[in-house]
């Protein structure tokens, strides 16, 4: 508590500020209902008997929290949905920020005549519409034999995160000092050593964060996921809901167990790496 | 002495020059493949009449560009886009600011305020796939939030999806609700780049929370501010996913954007000619809007 004087000057305003602070409060928790409501609703009915929940009512809770719905979609195809996202994602990842951090490094730290235009180039493929690309890549992706495997996925996957990655790892590599380049340089190190010895340990914190964002993007991809697959072997998570909808058409409950477990891998790793993946959205947020 | 000291220098801007190009092929490769040559390729084949399969394909010259000037479906598609585009700069920047600025106040001093931070941002996690499916679901004419809702105070069922006159604006919502919590980030980055000090110098100055956020903290944050409102313009311009999903641009043509104009064209229907031809003059109204937005909010900037 403060002295009798300070609390004295502040006085006036605590009424007011009190005030403020409860519309603030109520607002703030009014949007926690809107923003919470639809994922209750989701949660709660994935649990229902597929007439229940039209019977009772969507908001009762269930009469017993009975799992069968998750059950019967995790031993459907739902894991190898799951596992075509998790191999499209890890090698899409790989790639992608290996080449771009090989990219970003001449352009941040060379001096060549083609730098800032090629760096402009790369960044400028930001704002580039991915369904203008999308006829001519299904039209690429049959001719090379790639059409309905998910290996036709890495490729747009790749491309579409290069110019964000690009632009991050150029900005970052600036930042490091060029003493420790030059004192590597005296030792003797050649520029692929200094890259793979010096750089690219150094570009760590950046990388992580391009990590999630893009993964972010990448797990939940849809438009060239739709366009370049056609069989459930081939498909990925975003797609799953898509095909158990067919199946289960007018089971409600079983859709909405499928949907939880699409997006409970994602809220279990924000839970767990909250801070890093705000920090890698807000990385990605500077791309404007 | 000097031709020497020339020559080396000569080679190793040449080695320099060749190390860069290694290094940088793989990444121009890629986007060559997967950006440029397909862009050039839509503006090749929107020339035909195809049908995506086929190996023979008619050359109809500009017909198709022609019938694209002359599609009114089309550009009231382009009107939606704008539409959206309006209404999500104007709904999800000021909330999305409004979020961070709570965030920012009460941080410090409440818990709870955590809560809300984790919670708010649980709609960005989600695919605008599954959005759309719970959506579908949750806005359901029978069975759904709002009609149980409207039920509760002795209403109707209501058709928000079904309803040509509502459809648009309900999706501009739900869009809102999935990508607020991107804005809140994006503002509390912002937020996050003015330091302490500036705060506690208005605080000391005998400034109220109030006057803090509309004389200092407003003026701080206008860049960031304006690059979100380019991100949200180009985003509207080129959205996709969740209107496929719930509406497919129904009822009648009433939520029909361009992306899905253009993907049923090429991919329901199978005439590629014009579905390129639609992608193509997306691109460029897309580019055209990013380009004119953009100066125009620095020369705003500048002023």
């Amino acid at each position: 508590m403060k002295g009798k004087e300070g609390k004295n000057t502040i006085k006036k305003t605590t009424v007011k500020g009190h005030v403020s602070w409860i519309i603030a409060c109520v607002l703030a928790a009014f949007w926690l209902l809107i923003t919470i409501l639809p994922f209750i609703f989701m949660v709660l009915n994935s649990f229902k008997d597929k007439f229940e929940m039209l019977v009772k009512g969507i908001f009762q809770l269930p009469d017993k929290f009975n799992t069968t719905n998750y059950s019967e979609v995790l031993n459907g195809r739902f894991f190898h949905y799951f596992m075509n996202s998790i191999i499209v994602l890890t090698i899409s990842l790989v790639v992608l920020l290996f080449i771009s951090a090989c990219a970003a490094y001449p352009l941040a730290r060379f001096k060549f005549r083609l730098n800032g235009f090629i760096y402009g180039l790369i960044v400028a493929c930001m704002s580039i519409p991915i369904h203008i690309t999308l006829i001519p890549v299904f039209k690429l992706s049959k001719s090379i034999g790639l059409y309905d495997t998910i290996w036709a996925l890495i490729g747009p996957y790749i491309a579409f995160g290069i110019p964000i990655s690009v632009f991050i790892l150029t900005s970052f590599m600036k930042e490091i000092p060029k003493e420790i380049e030059e004192a590597a340089a005296i030792d003797g190190c050649s520029r692929f050593r200094m890259f793979f010895s010096v750089i690219l340990p150094l570009s760590k914190p950046g990388l992580s964060t391009l990590a999630i964002y893009n993964g972010v993007t990448m797990w939940n991809e849809f438009s060239f996921a739709y366009t370049l697959t056609q069989s459930p072997e081939a498909r990925t998570l975003p797609l799953a809901v898509w095909d158990f909808q067919g199946q289960y058409s007018m089971n409600i409950p079983m859709i909405m167990a499928v949907l939880t477990l699409t997006i409970l891998p994602m809220i279990i790793l924000y839970i767990f790496m909250q801070e890093k993946l705000v920090k890698g959205m807000m990385a990605g947020a500077v791309k404007g | 002495m000097n031709k020497n000291k020339n020559s080396l220098e000569a080679n190793n801007r040449k080695s320099v020059a060749i190390t860069a190009v290694i290094f940088l092929l793989p990444v121009i490769l890629f986007l060559a493949v997967y950006v440029l040559y397909p862009i050039i390729d839509t503006f090749v084949i929107s020339t035909y009449k195809w049908n995506g399969i086929s190996a023979n394909r008619d050359f109809v010259g500009l017909k198709n560009w022609k019938r694209l000037l002359e599609d009114t479906k089309f550009w009231a598609a382009f009107w939606h886009n704008i539409v959206i585009m309006v209404v999500s700069v104007v709904i999800q920047i000021p909330l999305g600011l409004a979020l961070a600025t709570f965030l920012n106040f009460f941080t410090k001093k409440v818990r709870i305020s955590r809560v809300f931070k984790t919670v708010w941002f649980f709609p960005y996690l989600m695919s605008s796939v599954a959005i759309g499916f719970l959506f579908t679901y949750a806005l359901a004419t029978n069975g759904g939030i709002i009609s149980t809702i409207s039920g509760w105070f002795g209403g109707q069922n209501i058709d928000l999806l079904g309803n040509p006159k509502t459809a648009l604006l309900t999706i501009i919502l739900i869009v809102s609700w999935q990508f607020t919590p991107f804005y809140m980030v994006y503002c509390m980055a912002g937020y996050s780049g003015i330091s302490d000090d500036i705060y506690e110098a208005s605080v000391i100055d005998g400034a109220t929370r109030g006057q803090y956020f509309w004389k200092v903290a407003l003026p701080l944050l206008k860049p960031s501010l304006i690059s979100a409102a380019i991100l949200s313009m180009v985003g509207s311009l080129k959205y996709f996913d969740l209107i496929y999903v719930m509406t497919n641009g129904g009822p009648g043509s009433s939520t029909e954007l361009m992306a899905t104009y253009m993907y049923k064209f090429s991919f329901s229907q199978f005439n590629m000619g014009y579905g390129s031809t639609v992608a193509g003059g997306m691109f460029i109204l897309i580019t055209a809007v990013a380009l004119l937005t953009m100066k125009g909010l620095n020369r705003g900037g500048e002023e």
